[in-house]
């Protein structure tokens, strides 16, 4: 019973099993008061939501629309998911917190307890603390609370703000654009989302400028049993560049909860736009109980030549996540990439990675994945790379890389590639591995204890990705992956 | 310094250490020869602390504590330095990083202040010099595309940052050509000090030309079967280790 491997299996067992004692620092509750509205899903219930926020006609049609295909298309299951049945009647479509007026106008009419949730999250929102060279719109529950920077970047001509109030400033910009890349019926969560967005964050860069500053929301759900459904526009006109970044926390609660967002990027001729996503949504406990179903849509379409988008997603939190940032690659010699570090723990499940449709000639997209899998886990990459017929010359690669930490975790890898003309050229390239013995005993001979070895090691693994975030970010994520990671090895 | 008695290792239920003596004091060499197989890496193995191997009997005593008690990282904290016969690729870190993290680490076991950014590129660039280490290495990844002779001589930099009271050799030579052995025999006898003790694992008696030891052991199929001065090693070279059984 004795033997060195019996010894080492123990040990493997009671550092996996330290797996629990990492805790989610994101966990706490914020005591404010909200208004909500009642559980449960209807076309009154849509028609209150589009009222209390004021919308024009066009826009509760839009959404009644969605919601009438919603009604008529089922869950997709082809994922490698388990997703428990949702009652979509037993949640709250929309909640606030409560303010005196419909809009804060200084800092001194946000409540406290607000700003000092997002003060715990590290997102200061006063103009003094606030994240130097970022401009944040914080969104709490269904309502965005508070956009900074706004004066910088008005002089550009820079729209940036809540995505309700776009709808009142601009609706002519948000009509032109919404749903112009994921249609409505688009998928049975991005038509849920269509039929009962609350907010999100709308982004607007005029002609030729580039965004002096990262823009940057913040989303937090904080009340019970609420759903959250944002939505987010990006517009880039000609030869503009922007870098985008999102991050995301909800507290330590025993029900799931669902996050269904929708995010549409246009970039237009020569436009550059960077997105970069932080999610770190409560994954649910050792045993699996509780997390964030996180259900997302995002897509951008490259409609003018030459331009480019990038996507670059950390992706720790939740307890099943299904999401993959795509892009139509319309414009000739448009690009796109799509970096993704993809970390699950104890029971979370994974379904992620991209579409890349090139339709534009000479068009170029890469995919860089690396899944890292522990715990119970189960991590899938799946990922489509279509070639029109159009697309002449177009090219593709692929690296889809999966880490396995223990023997309980599961790596999928699926990748799909169509391709309809012969000029094109796409290269897909995978490997699994498991972070070795010799490794670890290397970094321990020289001075590290096992978790720091590991840190090292899985960080080293996501350098590729965690290189595409800016600077501040890149050093929160490798925190992220740490602490996601506590105590599991294999 | 270090004492093992009466060692016993088996791996997998094989017997390879068979009841192996060894003392080592301050500021001596040792040179632990022996053909391959014969269990020199198994050895130096179970005295980092390497996971799979089982002690049937015996002990290892360092600084008058039970080395076998005690966890990889905290001997290594306690000055035990191995090179590596295969140094281990770590792609995407930094040698700048890896150094950094086990040096603060190292420095926090003892209660020491980490090192500034300042300090620690300073101590880096010393380094670096002393083991004629080429300056980009340090930006790359961990072993990762080094050549052999890069590997070894990257071994021979970490412990001249990490400084070892005890540092265990493991064929750190073969595979040098002969300026590289010279740049790692320096390397050895600059960092050598009253207070330190270094055990070289060799094959060949050609490092033992640059790095002269105070004792020379041979190891054969898991026992020391001779001990003796610098001289055995030149026999040995002589007359191969067949004389010897
Ligand atoms: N992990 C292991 N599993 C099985 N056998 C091993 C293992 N490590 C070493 N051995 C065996 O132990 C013996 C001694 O190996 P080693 O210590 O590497 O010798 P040397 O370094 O002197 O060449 C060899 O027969 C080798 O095959
Ligand atoms: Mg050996």
């Amino acid at each position: 019973m004795n033997s060195p491997e019996n010894n080492k299996k123990e040990h493997q067992d009671k550092v996996l099993n330290e797996v629990s004692n990492s805790e989610y620092k994101y966990g706490f509750v914020t005591d404010i008061e909200s208004e909500s509205i009642e559980k449960g899903l209807n076309e009154d219930v849509i028609r209150l939501i589009s009222a209390k926020k004021k919308e024009p006609g066009w826009l509760l049609e839009y959404r009644l629309d969605a919601y009438r295909k919603w009604k008529a298309m089922k869950s997709p299951t082809w994922a490698h998911l388990n997703i428990p049945p949702i009652d979509y009647q037993d949640i709250v479509y929309y909640s606030a917190p409560k303010k005196k007026k419909a809009e804060y106008e200084s800092l001194d009419e946000v409540d406290p307890e607000l700003l000092d949730t997002f003060n715990k999250l590290g997102i200061p929102l006063g103009e003094q603390k606030a994240l130097a060279g970022v401009a944040v719109d914080a969104v709490f529950d269904s309502v965005s609370v508070k956009t900074t920077f706004q004066d910088t970047l008005e002089e550009k001509g820079i729209i940036f703000c809540s995505f309700s109030e776009a709808v009142q400033n601009h609706p002519e910009l948000v009509r032109k654009h919404l749903s112009s890349v994921v249609p409505v019926d688009d998928n049975y969560f991005a038509a849920l989302n269509s039929a009962v967005f609350s907010d999100g964050s709308f982004c607007y860069i005029p002609k030729g400028v580039r965004s002096p500053v990262e823009l940057s929301t913040y989303f937090r759900i904080n009340a019970a049993n609420t759903g959250q459904f944002e939505r987010t526009l990006i517009v880039a006109e000609d030869d503009s560049y922007v870098s985008y970044l999102e991050g995301c926390t909800a507290p330590q609660r025993d029900e799931n909860q669902l996050h269904a967002a929708v995010v549409e990027i246009v970039a237009m001729k020569g436009a550059e736009v960077k997105y970069s996503t932080v999610q770190n949504w409560y994954p649910g406990n050792k045993e699996g109980k509780g997390g964030i179903y996180n259900f997302v849509t995002k897509r951008g379409i490259t409609k003018g030549a030459n331009s480019r988008i990038s996507w670059t997603q950390v992706e720790t939190g939740s307890s099943i996540t299904w999401k993959y940032p795509s892009c139509i690659l319309l414009g000739d010699n448009s690009s796109c990439e799509f970096y993704s570090v993809a970390v699950t723990n104890n029971h979370q499940q994974a379904d992620t990675g991209t579409k890349m449709i090139h339709i534009g000639k000479n068009t170029r997209s890469t995919i860089i994945s690396k899944g890292i899998s522990a715990g119970k886990s189960q991590n899938s990459y799946r990922g489509l790379v279509k070639m029109t017929r159009k697309a002449e010359n177009a090219r593709n690669f692929s690296q889809c890389d999966s880490l396995l930490l223990g023997d309980q975790c599961g790596a999928h890898t699926w990748p799909y590639i169509k391709t309809f003309n012969d000029s094109s050229v796409v290269e897909h390239e995978a490997t699994t591995s498991r972070i070795s013995e010799d490794q670890l005993f290397y970094c321990q001979q020289r001075g590290m204890d096992e978790e720091n070895s590991i840190r090292l090691i899985v960080n080293g693994y996501a350098k590729e990705v965690l290189n595409q975030l800016p600077m501040e970010f890149a050093v929160e994520a490798q925190k992220l992956l740490s602490i996601s990671l506590e105590g599991s090895v294999g | 310094m270090l004492q093992i008695k009466d060692l016993v290792v088996s791996v997998e239920g094989k017997t390879i250490l068979q009841g192996v003596n060894l003392e080592v004091s301050p500021g001596e060499v040792h040179a632990v020869m022996g053909p391959n197989g014969s269990g020199k890496s198994t050895l130096a193995n179970i005295i980092a602390g390497k996971e799979g191997y089982e002690v049937v009997s015996g002990s290892i005593h360092y600084q008058g504590k039970n080395l076998l008690d005690m966890d990889v990282e905290d001997r290594a904290r306690e000055g035990i330095f191995m090179g590596f016969q295969y140094p281990v690729e770590i792609p995407g870190v930094s040698m700048n990083n890896f150094m950094r993290t086990a040096i603060d680490e190292i420095r926090k076991y003892r209660g020491e202040k980490p090192l500034s950014a300042k300090e620690f590129l300073a101590l880096m660039n010393k380094k670096k010099k002393l083991v004629g280490l080429k300056e980009s290495l340090a930006g790359r990844a961990v072993n990762e595309g080094f050549s052999g002779g890069e590997k070894k001589k990257n071994e021979i930099f970490q412990m001249a940052l990490l400084e070892p009271v005890l540092a265990i050799l493991d064929e750190t030579d073969s595979g040098l050509d002969i300026d590289a052995l010279k740049i790692v025999a320096n390397g050895v006898n600059a960092l050598k000090t009253k207070n330190t003790s270094t055990i070289v694992i060799t094959h060949y008696q050609r490092l033992l030309d640059y790095i002269v030891p105070d004792r020379v052991h041979v190891l054969s199929d898991g026992q020391i079967i001779k001990s003796g001065n610098k001289e055995l090693a030149l026999e040995l070279e002589e007359k191969g280790y067949g004389w010897l059984e």
